[in-house]
């Protein structure tokens, strides 16, 4: 028996409802997070995941009182992100019953805040998400940067050496999202998560892109990812995450069924 | 059976998930607290942790609740139940943070998987050991009942517990070694998972702890 392969279900939470976009733009209005959370965790989920992403100052009182609902009924870990800045906002979100923490752009700002969290409150609950895009033309070597704003901003960081930095500095876990796949539905890019997860010794959850089954197993086979996350799959009833375990394990991969 | 529970404080990250998930399997009254009293009244006790092992032994110590502990289980003779960092606070000695003196209570090392870690098959193994793991009950207990051989719970950490002696080794899970994944030691039941985010197993091992006497039959 090893140690099983995650299925991860992500909540991009907006004013309160789940919402997934194609590549945040065109949202769709998925539904009510703590009804959705329930019936991941019934459903089997190994964790949950939640992004809030509008993330605006006012909004983090509806964002904390949510959390706190989902923690109070669902007994899988779960991980919040979007708009993590501070040491503060760490332990606000912790308090309300988050188990990991997802810090995004907060990192790029200020690298430190990254050792400074794991310091604190340990690398187990501190994930280091990382949005990335291809920069390099189809024939070159591929390469891969850093992109802030939804994909919309460049930051020049070269992607598998921020990885193993923000390794360094104390991240538990890295959450590797392509914005060239995220809401396409075409499946992971496998390239990057694949260069990341051999980079690492920390577990790499892949996200971004999942369009069918088949492309969450490719995740852990091909990729090399420890977790696969997705949304839209699930949200809008396509497949369940029973289903989901029992595809991935028919092909060999070790799941929690 | 009473079912209160007082689940130790010491200021070490969020407990609300281990008190909600008591109160999900019927405690009929959870205190979060490191005040003696609430945690004298009590007929149960939870010891958790997260973090790093020298802050939380620090505020264990700050705080008298290794005292409190003493009495809890060796005076009052209350079930305990340790999670985690509050399983390894009971070892004698943590390799972590540059090494540590812990309680004792349970003689032996916390000890950490090692740089490029590797399972069986030389296939590397990320640290920590995050996820989902078979766990091996190693005895009967009252803890395990209900609960099937090669069971997943839910497992986050860098460093695992080497007792002194076998015999108090109440379960085990494999990653590159027979690592242990909960001790048993008369009143006192530990886990490395954390039962209170191991879904259904996870509420079942906790429904048991409510219901136990204290007694390893």
């Amino acid at each position: 028996m090893a140690l099983a392969k995650r299925i991860i279900p992500c909540l991009d939470v907006d004013q309160g409802r789940v919402v997934k976009g194609v590549n945040f733009v065109g949202i769709r209005d998925a539904g009510d997070p703590v009804e959705i959370a329930r019936r991941y965790n019934e459903e089997g989920a190994d964790e949950i995941t939640f992004l809030d992403i509008t993330a605006s100052h006012e909004e983090r009182d509806t964002t904390v009182h949510t959390v706190e609902q989902i923690a109070r009924e669902v007994f899988i870990p779960l991980t919040v992100g979007g708009g993590i800045r501070s040491l503060q906002d760490i332990r606000t979100m912790l308090n309300a019953g988050a188990d990991k923490v997802s810090i995004n752009t907060a990192a790029i700002h200020d690298p430190e805040l990254v050792r400074d969290a794991a310091a604190r409150f340990g690398s187990q609950c501190i994930v280091v998400a990382i949005d990335v895009k291809r920069v390099s033309a189809p024939d070159d070597a591929p390469r891969y940067e850093l992109f802030t704003h939804g994909g919309r901003k460049p930051t020049g960081i070269e992607a598998v050496e921020w990885a193993a930095k923000m390794a360094t500095l104390g991240a538990g876990e890295l959450l590797l999202t392509s914005m060239d796949r995220d809401g396409t539905r075409d499946g992971f890019e496998l390239v990057i998560t694949r260069a990341i997860t051999d980079a690492v010794d920390i577990p790499v959850i892949a996200s971004g892109g999942v369009g069918t089954l088949q492309h969450l197993a490719d995740g852990v086979t091909e990729g090399g990812a420890d977790a696969v996350l997705a949304a839209s799959i699930f949200h809008f009833g396509e497949y369940t995450v029973a289903e989901a375990k029992s595809f991935m394990a028919d092909r060999g991969i070790t799941m929690r069924v | 059976m009473t079912h209160r529970v007082a689940v130790i404080d010491y200021g070490m990250g969020n407990l609300h998930s281990v008190a909600s998930a008591l109160e999900h399997v019927g405690a009929a009254e959870v205190v979060v607290s490191h005040e003696p009293q609430a945690i004298l009244d009590a007929d149960r006790v939870v010891f958790p942790g997260v973090g790093g092992i020298r802050d939380c032994m620090e505020a264990i110590r700050r705080l008298g609740c290794d005292q409190l502990l003493d009495q809890v289980l060796n005076v009052d003779r209350k079930p305990v139940l340790a999670i985690c960092v509050g399983m390894q606070a009971l070892m004698s000695h943590s390799q972590e943070n540059g090494g540590v003196d812990c309680l004792n209570v349970l003689p032996g090392q916390v000890a950490f998987f090692g740089e490029a870690h590797r399972g069986d098959e030389g296939e590397r193994l990320k640290v920590p050991h995050m996820g989902w793991n078979a766990v091996r009950p190693a005895i009967d207990h009252p803890l395990w009942r209900g609960i099937e051989p090669d069971t997943r719970f839910y497992f986050v950490h860098s460093y695992h517990v080497v007792p002194d002696s076998e015999a108090v080794v109440a379960g085990t899970f494999d990653y590159g070694l027979t690592g242990c994944a909960a001790l048993a030691q008369e009143n006192l039941f530990a886990t490395q998972f954390h039962p209170e985010k191991s879904h259904t197993a996870g509420l079942t091992l906790l429904k048991n702890f409510l219901d136990w006497d204290g007694t390893c039959s």
